[in-house]
């Protein structure tokens, strides 16, 4: 397969992502907002067939993904050479995020194991499994965020997410052959603004948990 | 009576595309800030034969910025710290007395080392050899005007057209990608009439050509339009990628 090809399959996976992590964040603050919303939408979800659907989709994505960007990252390793600069400065206008997208792609999968764990594993499997659930949807998370460390863990890790997603959503536009001088910059800005927003939106709900929590 | 400043050079020196190389420290005094830098290397190569020492090997042709022979990667940058501008218009008044520079040779998998600072950037003829070009039957020369382009088509061709074809965007990239040289290649015919003709067929094969030489994949750093001397902008890259996925499409 061709390098672009190998792009594309990357910005179609991640593009389709990026609108996953969208309606994740919208569902997801309504935790704060009103609990009981909340256990709806997971009674909405649960184990039902769309639900299971919807997952299995979502970890080819993420798998897809994940291979591909093995892949590309050894290729450019062995495309820089044996040797390497003894001298090397970073030139204005690059992202430091663009040159860590595969360290930033770590962090944000490990992380996800550690989420499935938390939640998922608790919360759809057991549905799968026929197992009663332990707590509603909103306890799973007041009970996860009681914690103060896991809601640094997962601010820490929103951030990396952050890096990971303003610096992916233009590239994937740029990928897909949306050429235009007066465009990069505005594709740039969007994304950070867009991805800006879905991130916040998850990073509320920590945030919120750890405040509460030190006030009460 | 110009200035002149002293200077600490650490120099990448490798006999062959085989051999280890490894830097060696040379002090050269005197070195005039009015005098380019390959000059500057000039001189030190005078000093070096002086010492009965064999000289530095170097790119370099036209000394006027247009012939993209020049290369250097001097203090962590192609064609050093100066923007828009090849090794041969850097001038030692960029420098200060006592500076140390450190001059490396292109480091890439795609062009591997001839001697010292010199490498083989003839992987860049190869993938215009696969379809840079035009194929016409010649005749008489048609009428300019008789074929209307757009202003704006005919800026952006000539602004991909000035690529020297230097290989500075592959020696700044993290992973090597000659991306920004295909795509000002692709891009400067296939705004043109007269290229696009052949779009399809040259951007499926240059592409080809470059993976196969074992360039790397672009990753839209951004790198290669910061240090390009000639300012190519990275939206070739994705005229390129859209020139590709459009022809791939039609197979």
């Amino acid at each position: 397969m061709s390098s672009i090809g190998k792009k594309t399959i990357q910005s179609i996976t991640g593009g389709a992502l990026i609108l996953f992590l969208t309606f994740h964040a919208l569902m997801n603050i309504f935790v704060i907002i009103s609990p009981e919303a909340y256990d709806a939408i997971c009674e909405f979800l649960g184990a039902n067939w769309y639900a299971l659907v919807g997952t299995v989709g979502l970890a080819a994505l993420v798998v897809l993904h994940f291979i591909f960007a093995i892949v590309l990252t050894v290729q450019n390793y062995i495309a820089r050479g044996s040797e390497r600069y003894a001298v090397s400065a970073r030139p204005k206008g690059v992202e430091w995020s663009s040159r860590n997208m595969f360290v930033l792609g770590l962090v944000v999968i490990g992380f996800v194991v550690l989420h499935l764990l938390n939640f998922w594993y608790k919360m759809q499997l057991q549905e799968i499994l026929g197992n009663e659930l332990e707590m509603s949807g909103a306890e799973f998370v007041q009970d996860l965020f009681s914690h103060p460390v896991y809601c640094i863990l997962y601010m820490i890790w929103l951030v990396a997410l952050w890096f990971h997603l303003q610096h992916g959503m233009w590239s994937a536009f740029h990928t897909l052959g949306w050429n235009n001088n007066k465009w990069i910059p505005r594709l740039k800005c969007i994304s950070n603004i867009y991805t800006g927003i879905v991130c916040a939106l998850f990073f509320c709900i920590p945030l919120y948990y750890l405040i509460i929590n030190l006030i009460a | 009576m110009d200035k002149t400043i002293n200077v600490t050079l650490k120099v990448w020196r490798q006999r062959g595309p085989k051999a280890k190389g490894a830097f060696e420290t040379y002090k050269l005094n005197g070195v005039s800030t009015d005098s380019s830098f390959l000059e500057m290397m000039d001189q030190l190569n005078e000093q070096l034969i002086s010492e009965r020492k064999e000289p530095v090997v170097f790119d370099h042709d036209c000394r006027e910025g247009i012939c993209g022979m020049c290369s250097l990667y001097i203090n962590g940058h192609p064609h050093g710290p100066d923007e828009d501008i090849t090794t041969c218009q850097l001038h030692m008044r960029k420098f200060k007395d006592g500076d140390t520079i450190t001059i490396e040779p292109w480091r890439s998998h795609g062009f591997p080392v001839i001697r010292d600072l010199m490498v083989d950037r003839s992987a860049f003829d190869k993938i215009i050899q696969a379809g840079g070009y035009v194929s016409v039957n010649t005749g008489g020369a048609p009428d300019a005007n008789a074929i209307p382009i757009s202003k704006e088509k005919a800026d952006l061709a000539m602004d991909a057209a000035s690529c020297i074809g230097c290989g500075a965007c592959v020696a700044a990239c993290k992973n090597g990608s000659a991306m920004l040289f295909v795509s000002a290649k692709v891009s400067q015919l296939a705004l043109l009439p007269q290229g696009k003709v052949e779009a399809a067929r040259r951007a499926k094969a240059m592409v080809a050509k470059m993976d196969e030489l074992g360039f790397g994949n672009c990753t839209n750093t951004g790198a290669c339009e910061a240090e390009c001397p000639k300012n190519v902008s990275i939206s070739n890259i994705a005229r390129l990628n859209r020139e590709f996925l459009c022809a791939k499409l039609k197979d």
